[in-house]
């Protein structure tokens, strides 16, 4: 018996998209081979890495534990989203500057999992950094200058929101 | 991987009649953390998927005063979490619960995932038992209730029949003078699994205080989580001192029946249960004086 597919609406980045999928198709899969959204990194494709993570309905989750099937009615955001028509989002500009990568495939879901951070705490502590992102691996950098990186974005995020001054 | 259908329940009753007309061949999907890698890895053969995220009873978080801590089985880490913290309450299931994964698992995780999935070295199970969980359990003969630390029955195995699944854990009150704690022993800080883990939880009454209900619970140095009912009794009428805690400890170090693995030996898991019981019963004890707010 080979079950048929199943249609699925969702809303990611902000635009409706209608796809077709196999139950056992993970959302990972369908955004990279069907979708042309291949931000999301496929590495571990069993939770560990983080290198593919999205915002499902606004909660960060690794894309490769999710079935495409399961994101019926649901919004997701990926780092395609999280960058404007113009140019970068301060996140990934501040990834550039402070040299947090390295290989590059870890970063998409570094930068989905501080977004998400910054959404829900604009000043985070570094611990708490550290904290949020343990399920996002990097085997580069070390991740000293990936934790620098979020904290001056915060910093430069806050300033323009509110013109904080910075105390260096 | 492997094919296989997939229904989104929208009631129990649709759940339990399609996993009760799969005999088994149909698995509940929560936050399918640990479900999907089995899958994906072949490890677990299904021909249904049944999602019990759009059941309203599975996404119950509830506590009231009088009845306790209602949990379904559908609620992610995270929201029970932050529930627990923000209210204060249950600081032993929050510690253990908080345990489970990084970000990206606690948006998806669930504690009733975490118990169906029967993981010897579960981290949230040594807490359910501390804190007198029930598994609500619904089927196709209706509802029942079972102690949490009657639910696993070997790695992987559970007491759920065919048809029948976890719909919600409910905890009792914390009453006065209750405190409890889990604490495990991984190599790293954070993100591994434990190599042994034990959950504590003792009630104080008196002036001098006096134990008078006590519990402790051990993972991962058996083939299921495991009560230590006599590590609990050997606690009840003493006061809380160190060498009582130790006494339990020692107790708790003859229960365990621990294996050689990839995590590591026999010995060094044994020796940790004591140590591991004597921590938790500590914090526990300091929750329970403080009056629960720990």
């Amino acid at each position: 018996m080979t079950p048929g597919k199943v249609t699925v609406h969702t809303r990611i980045n902000g635009e409706e998209v209608t796809f077709l999928c196999e139950p056992r198709q993970s959302l990972l899969e369908v955004l990279r081979m069907e979708l042309g959204f291949t931000g999301a990194k496929e590495c571990c494709n069993n939770g560990n890495c983080g290198a593919c993570s999205v915002l499902l309905d606004g909660v960060l989750v690794n894309s490769c534990l999710v079935l495409a099937v399961e994101a019926e009615g649901k919004s997701i955001l990926t780092v395609e989203g999280i960058a404007p028509a113009e140019g970068l989002h301060l996140l990934q500009q501040k990834f550039l500057e402070h040299a947090a990568l390295q290989c590059g495939i870890c970063t998409p879901g570094f930068i989905v999992s501080a977004y998400a951070l910054l959404q829900r705490n604009p000043r985070p502590s570094e611990q708490e950094v550290r904290r949020w992102m343990a399920g996002n691996l990097c085997r580069c950098t070390g991740y000293d200058k990936i934790i620098a990186a979020v904290l001056d974005a915060a910093a430069c995020l806050r300033e323009k929101a509110s013109g904080e001054v910075r105390v260096p | 991987m492997r094919a296989f259908e997939y229904l989104s329940a929208s009631s129990v009753r649709e759940a339990v009649e399609a996993l009760a007309a799969r005999n088994g061949r149909a698995r509940v999907l929560a936050g399918g953390t640990d479900l999907i890698v089995q899958l994906r890895e072949g490890r677990r053969e299904v021909d249904l998927v049944v999602d019990i995220k759009a059941i309203p009873e599975a996404n119950r978080l509830e506590f009231d005063l009088q009845t306790g801590l209602l949990v379904g089985a559908a609620v992610p880490c995270y929201r029970m979490v932050g529930f627990l913290n923000a209210a204060g309450i249950y600081p032993g299931l929050a510690a253990a619960a908080g345990l489970v994964g990084g970000t990206q698992i606690q948006g998806r995780a669930t504690l009733g995932g975490n118990l169906c999935n029967a993981s010897p070295a579960a981290d949230t199970i040594p807490a359910l038992i501390v804190h007198r969980a029930a598994c609500l359990i619904t089927g196709p003969q209706g509802e029942r209730e079972l102690p949490a630390e009657d639910f696993c029955t070997g790695p992987g195995q559970t007491a759920l029949q065919p048809g029948e699944f976890l719909l919600a854990l409910r905890l009792p009150p914390e009453p006065e003078g209750f405190g409890a704690h889990y604490v495990r022993f991984t190599p790293r800080n954070e993100m591994d699994i434990a190599v042994a883990g034990a959950g504590a939880s003792l009630r104080l009454a008196g002036s001098p205080a006096r134990i008078i209900e006590a519990r402790v619970a051990l993972g991962a140095v058996a083939p299921t989580p495991l009560l230590v009912r006599e590590a609990g009794a050997s606690l009840v009428g003493k006061a809380p001192t160190l060498e009582a805690f130790e006494e339990a400890g020692r107790l708790a170090r003859e229960a365990a029946r621990p294996i050689d693995d990839m995590r590591g030996t026999a010995a060094q898991r044994r020796h940790l249960s004591g140590v591991l019981v004597r921590r938790a019963l500590e914090t526990a004890y300091q929750r329970a004086s403080r009056g629960g707010d720990a």
